[in-house]
């Protein structure tokens, strides 16, 4: 963007822009702020709850109450683990796509892809049965393995596009150098394929930790990770401003910062490879 | 450079995700299929071991015809159009906006895109409580700074407040894309057709939005897909009251509240066509995309 452009210009930009996006972040703003008040303080106006006290009691009130950090544990494992998983199976699926296309490789990604618009609530019903049926109704194996079958399909596509983008020939010549196939994806293509493995793993964290269908549809209170944790505030007793704002930050924080860093995978990852 | 060792390998490398990805479309798929033609009540002891009744299309039929039925699309459209209306038309906006030169660019795109992370239960309920609930909400707060009666936005304005709710989300995401694709456009054109005298609107409607057209197709399918599921928005703010009843909460309750699993498998297939149609013309384009 090389065109000139007046200070006035600029200073106008700017004032809308950050307008606008304050606007836009103001709800997230308010719950922070909300999460810091008593319970009292948190349902006055909002000029009083500004000039009001602060308090970290709420964030102590949730913890002890209903256990956050047994929620906070079972997104991690859930968010992770499916990520992780997801990925150990992708990596070869994507790396033998990329590198040894067939005729058919293009059909196979587009029918992956095409798993993935398959309606939840379409199979709801056979889900709950099996689960029952297996013993992983409520547990975080079955939410690992949910979860990791839904975003499979962009966890293959996000690391087919990154691995397009290595040089053939850098393979070819480690092959010739007499490179076994398993030494050439561990000290040649993994190197290379880091940065978008791990744009992979991030996006796809997120994607896990924000699902809010089979996290709420096949987990009771055992397993249920932050989103389920969270939905349990829907129908509260008395006065819960306070608690339901710090349980809202701390299920948010984490995934708010990771996010910031994702930006740019997200666009790749979220469109197929559609848009870069 | 495939030989035919690289190519075996490369099989068999494969084999775990295509068998995993196979398996979970057609085990519960043919699940559904086969309990869409079936009267199966759990509750009123019909059981898998001893054998379905076999209704042939009834639960399709009965499903259509419903008086929930038709009001669950149109609300379901409209909750898909309203949003789409919305977040493209301000997604092309606030891209162009974050597209100019100004202060702290960087800063202000990390603020748009937030909503995008916090998720759905969470921001269902803070809207609903925190900001709609006529007694103690902010925005019952500000109406009654300007002298008005605040309003009962979930059960009053249930459809509009819903729309107002998902947008918020999905805003983040169009704006992000659209942003992408805007920074990528060749600024030269547009400073040729500056030059030549062409007005704003004109450099918008025959550069600006040509250019802008995949990425906005793409935003369309790719938000469709995820509009016509939304479910934890209406789970915790309404509970499908209101007439916020969409097309996917209908058959979770058919299946999960009700527990009438043929009527609502036969539901699910309706919902699973109905994706699927989105789904060709997504696939289309990303297909295009795969020989460039």
């Amino acid at each position: 963007m090389a065109r000139g452009v007046t200070t006035q210009r600029k200073i106008i930009n700017t004032a809308a822009a950050w307008a606008i996006g304050l606007l836009i972040f103001f709800p997230i703003l308010w719950i922070i702020v909300l999460s810091f008040k008593t319970e009292a303080d948190a349902i006055k106006t909002p000029f009083e709850i500004l000039t009001g006290s602060w308090t970290f009691e709420s964030y102590l009130v949730v913890q002890e109450r209903s256990d956050y950090f047994k929620h906070f544990w079972n997104s991690v494992t859930i968010a992770f683990g499916s990520t992780i998983l997801g990925v150990l199976i992708g990596v070869p699926a994507a790396w033998s796509m990329a590198f040894v296309p067939s005729k058919r490789t293009k059909d196979i990604l587009l029918w992956m892809l095409s798993t993935k618009m398959l309606p939840a609530v379409g199979v709801l019903y056979p889900m709950y049965l099996l689960f029952i049926q297996l013993g992983l109704l409520d547990t975080r194996t079955g939410l690992v393995i949910v979860l990791m079958l839904i975003n499979l399909p962009i966890i293959i596509w996000m690391l087919y596009t990154y691995f397009r983008e290595i040089p053939v020939e850098i393979l070819e010549a480690a092959r010739m150098d007499g490179a076994s196939l398993g030494k050439e994806i561990m000290y040649v293509l993994t190197p290379m394929a880091v940065p978008g493995i791990a744009s992979t793993v991030l996006l796809n964290v997120i994607l896990a930790w924000n699902e809010a269908f089979w996290t709420l549809n096949l987990t009771a209170a055992k397993a249920a990770p932050l989103t389920a944790f969270i939905a349990s505030y829907s129908s509260p007793e008395g006065l819960f401003y306070a608690k339901l704002s710090a349980a809202s930050t701390m299920a948010i924080a984490p995934i708010l910062i990771l996010g910031w860093f994702s930006q740019k995978q997200l666009v790749r990852g979220l469109t197929f490879g559609a848009v870069k | 450079m495939a030989t035919q060792h690289s190519r075996s390998a490369a099989r068999f490398m494969m084999a775990p995700a295509v068998t995993l990805l196979l398996g979970w479309m057609l085990v519960p798929l043919s699940m559904t299929i086969f309990f869409s033609f079936k009267k199966y009540l759990p509750l009123r002891g019909d059981s898998f071991e001893q054998g379905l009744e076999w209704v042939g299309f009834a639960n399709y039929v009965r499903f259509v015809t419903s008086s929930a039925f038709w009001p669950s699309v149109l609300t379901t459209l409209i909750i898909v159009g309203g949003v789409l209306v919305i977040t493209v038309i301000l997604g092309i906006l606030l891209a162009m906006l974050l597209d100019q030169p100004m202060w702290g660019q960087g800063m202000v795109r990390v603020l748009v895109i937030a909503p995008f992370f916090v998720m759905p239960t969470v921001s269902a309920l803070v809207w609903k409580n925190l900001f709609m609930d006529s007694v103690n909400g902010f925005m019952a707060h500000v109406w009654r700074a300007f002298g008005a009666t605040p309003v009962e936005w979930l059960s009053r304005e249930s459809m509009q407040s819903l729309i107002m709710i998902v947008s918020w989300q999905w805003l983040p995401f169009a704006t992000l894309i659209l942003l992408t694709a805007i920074q990528s456009m060749d600024s030269e054109q547009l400073d040729a057709a500056e030059m030549d005298g062409a007005s704003p609107i004109a450099r918008f409607i025959h550069i600006v939005l040509p250019h802008l057209g995949r990425a906005i197709t793409i935003v369309i399918l790719i938000q469709t897909i995820f509009l016509l599921s939304i479910f934890a928005e209406i789970f915790v703010t309404t509970g499908g009251a209101f007439g916020t009843k969409t097309l996917t909460y209908l058959i979770f309750q058919r299946v999960l509240e009700s527990q009438n699993i043929g009527l609502g498998s036969a539901g699910g297939v309706y919902a699973i066509i109905l994706a699927n149609i989105v789904a060709i013309f997504l696939m289309r384009i990303v297909g295009k995309n795969l020989d460039a």
